[in-house]
């Protein structure tokens, strides 16, 4: 192609990607490394109904006004917001190793700090929910591919549901149906012969539910790919291989999945990006006592009463990189066959 | 059908505002939570004429009431706010200064309902609130005990409850992890006395013999409750009491009227329903509680018109006839004239009579709130001891706070 093609080609891409991803990263690093100015504190009185007067600090607002327009950006902190304890904790981190005694004491306080308890959760999940899912993927694909044709459309229609509901409703489905009192919470006291036993209440279960609720969200997108990638299969090579005398599992291991092992990595590469922004389902199992995630962690700093915009904005950089990270190795291979060719 | 609802609906406006002759010039747009009590204060301003009023009531106001007044002009010329909210909004200096208004169009308001800062009135308050004691009395008196005044009595109660075999968790609370749970732990704070700031300062003092009672306590509650508990919002807690799976529990004055209204309430629950003011603890004198207002603002980034048809619109909403509506009054603890109390209203009367103190109007108490919330479930899950609790809520804080440059 000519460059002059390609560059009107790309450029309503290119423009898009400038605008909508390059534009938002770089004003999520600025607010990173800029914080609120030091506030300007005055006592002054407060009177409020039922209650009467009382002495109460407030801001000085004419005080910080001089001083917000004279550096609209905020403060200039650097990395202070990455390194404090609500990210890398890094005085923290020292600290610990230098007093912890036993490894099983560091690792307790690497993971009392809110950042890596938050990456052992979503590590676990990530390299969980991926692999588990491309399996359960692909043992979907090849089942409803072996059905009869009268059958396979309403088996892609219930195979795909999960996928339908909104993670939030589905989530919030399962966590009523899990509740002490709901049916599966039951279902599992009468099982475990305990009145007081609860899903909820148990960090380990509640990991293994949310696992659980990411493999049954994700594996349908899996299906799908596998499924349009098992209709490409050339048909000789199946018949060559029956006639060699090739079992089913034989042709799977030799055949098909060779066949489908690019689509492999694109749902890999997909659900590894996915699954490291785990958000819906902790929100929606309000799990945030058991499990935390990195989007929680931002969704939390930005929340409510806090508004934390330097916080959230150091954990939104820490995703990015997290995920640039976890891609690489994808990545520099597709660069190698690229550069190959 | 369109037309005939809108033609309707704005000649029963037309009828409501020559009843109230509320006129307005200017654009008013109201942010605000959506109990019941604010639904009524949205809907009187709503009965204004002349220009447009819209509102936004959603209970994530909190999530966009800053973003929505940051603006100049702002899109909200109003928001409806408690104390936690009013502290936020003032931080970036977002709500504008009432006298003038108040001495021209104020004139049914009490002292009492203006909540000034520095001498200048910064929001209108219509409503007080607190969290206090709801119980069953017909188990309670079935069992012989009498309604608990502090919460060893209610130890002591929920026992009985259990070993009876009446119960299994007779207790139930708001211990969502989150901003529920921090409240648990600031109401019971306060009843062991404890400060949450060193004097004048944003220094955290929480690591103290108080905070270390304060979570013993709640651990001893815990275990008389739901296992469940760290995913229990008020609404969840509620709907266990109305499902008569609990007996005795802390809840909001605001939510007292409807507790055995919603559907599917039984009728052992309707008959037993109990209310009473909020319990002491530790021996303290202070109730273990904070006393809440509701009020609204206007916004300073708007036009002096918007200001003040927002004002006489909002006046419309809390003006003294509406107290005359028997369902009216009983939504809420009213602080507008004329509000007689309903029986749901005795336990936040309680609670400022038995000297219930503010929730905190500092800057910073936000940030202290959101570290609590946060940094408290592992130890009520038995993975880590109350003094390291309390450290680590103390050094997220301070990490909040030096962000926020409230410390160095």
């Amino acid at each position: 192609m000519k460059h002059r093609t390609f560059f009107w080609f790309f450029l309503p891409t290119g423009l898009a990607m400038f605008l909508f991803i390059a534009l938002p990263i770089v004003s999520v690093v600025t607010q990173s490394v800029f914080a609120p100015h030091e506030a300007v504190l005055k006592t002054v009185e407060n009177c409020t109904p039922l209650v009467g007067c009382t002495t109460e600090t407030t801001i000085d607002q004419e005080a910080t006004r001089e001083i917000r327009e004279a550096q609209p950006l905020g403060r200039f902190v650097g990395l202070d917001i990455y390194l404090d304890r609500g990210h890398l904790a890094i005085a923290e981190l020292r600290e610990a190793w230098n007093s912890a005694e036993t490894w099983g004491d560091f690792w307790d306080r690497l993971f009392n700090l809110p950042l890596y308890r938050a990456l052992a959760f979503t590590l676990t999940f990530t390299f969980i929910v991926t692999p588990m899912l491309i399996v359960v993927g692909l043992m979907i694909a090849l089942a409803v591919n072996s059905l009869h044709r009268h059958l396979k459309g309403l088996m892609i229609f219930f195979s795909l549901l999960p996928m339908i509901v909104t993670p939030l409703i589905g989530s919030l489905i399962l966590f009523w149906m899990v509740d002490s009192r709901g049916i599966i919470g039951s279902a599992l006291v009468a099982l475990a012969g305990d009145p007081n036993f609860s899903l909820k209440a148990s960090t380990g279960l509640t990991w293994i539910m949310l696992i659980v609720y990411g493999i049954w969200h994700s594996a349908p997108f899996a299906f799908v790919v596998f499924y349009a990638g098992l209709q490409t299969l050339p048909k000789d090579q199946i018949e060559a291989a029956q006639i060699d005398g090739a079992t089913r599992w034989q042709q799977i291991k030799y055949v098909v999945v060779p066949h489908l092992m690019p689509l492999v990595t694109f749902v890999a590469l997909i659900q590894l990006m996915d699954n490291f922004r785990v958000f819906e389902p902790v929100v929606g199992f309000n799990a945030s006592a058991h499990a935390t995630s990195l989007s929680w962690i931002i969704f939390n700093d930005l929340g409510g009463e806090t508004r934390q915009l330097s916080a959230a904005s150091a954990t939104s950089v820490l995703t990015i990189i997290g995920v640039a990270i976890l891609l690489s190795p994808v990545l520099v291979r597709t660069w190698r066959d690229f550069k190959g060719k | 059908m369109f037309f005939r609802k809108v033609a309707l609906s704005s000649a029963l406006a037309l009828m409501a505002g020559n009843a109230f002759a509320c006129e307005i010039s200017a654009r008013v747009n109201i942010i605000g939570n959506e109990f019941p009590a604010i639904q009524t204060v949205g809907a009187g301003a709503a009965e204004c004429t002349g220009s447009v009023v819209t509102k936004n009531l959603t209970a994530d106001h909190k999530d966009i009431h800053v973003a929505g007044m940051q603006g100049n002009p702002a899109e909200y010329t109003s928001a409806i706010v408690a104390n936690s909210t009013l502290t936020i909004l003032m931080n970036d200096d977002l709500v504008r200064p009432l006298d003038d208004l108040v001495a021209k169009h104020g004139q049914s308001l009490q002292k009492s309902q203006l909540i000034t800062v520095d001498g200048k009135v910064m929001a209108v308050a219509f409503m007080a609130n607190a969290q206090h004691l709801m119980y069953r009395k017909d188990i309670l008196a079935d069992l012989g005990i009498e309604p608990p005044k502090t919460y060893e009595e209610m130890l002591d109660a929920a026992k009985m409850i259990r070993d009876k075999g009446v119960m299994q968790n007779p207790i139930g609370g708001a211990y969502a992890a989150g901003w529920n749970l921090a409240q648990e732990f600031n109401n019971m704070f306060i009843g062991y006395g404890g400060t949450f700031f060193k004097e004048g300062t944003a220094e955290p003092n929480i690591n103290s013999e108080a905070g270390v009672n304060t979570l013993n306590m709640m651990k001893a509650l815990t275990e008389y409750m739901n296992p469940d508990f760290l995913t229990h919002d008020s609404n969840a807690t509620n709907a266990e009491y109305r499902a008569g799976n609990i007996a005795l529990l802390n809840m909001w004055g605001s939510r007292a009227a409807t507790q055995t209204t919603a559907d599917g309430v039984t009728d052992a629950v309707k008959n037993g329903h109990a209310i009473a003011g909020p319990m002491t603890v530790g021996g303290g004198s202070t109730p273990a509680s904070t006393l809440w207002w509701d009020g609204w603002t206007v916004a300073k980034n708007i036009s002096d018109d918007e200001a003040e048809a927002t004002f006489i619109a909002m006046m419309n909403g809390i003006r003294p006839e509406l107290m005359q509506d028997a369902e009216v009054a009983s939504q809420a603890v009213w602080l507008i004239e004329g509000y007689e109390p309903t029986e749901a209203a005795v336990g936040v009367f309680d609670a400022a009579k038995a000297g219930t103190v503010p929730y905190p109007m500092v800057p910073y108490m936000g940030l202290m709130h959101g570290a609590i919330g946060n940094e408290l479930a592992d130890f009520l899950q038995g993975k880590e001891s109350a003094e390291q609790a309390l450290a680590d809520i103390e050094a997220a804080y301070r990490a909040a706070a030096v962000e926020k440059g409230f410390l160095k």
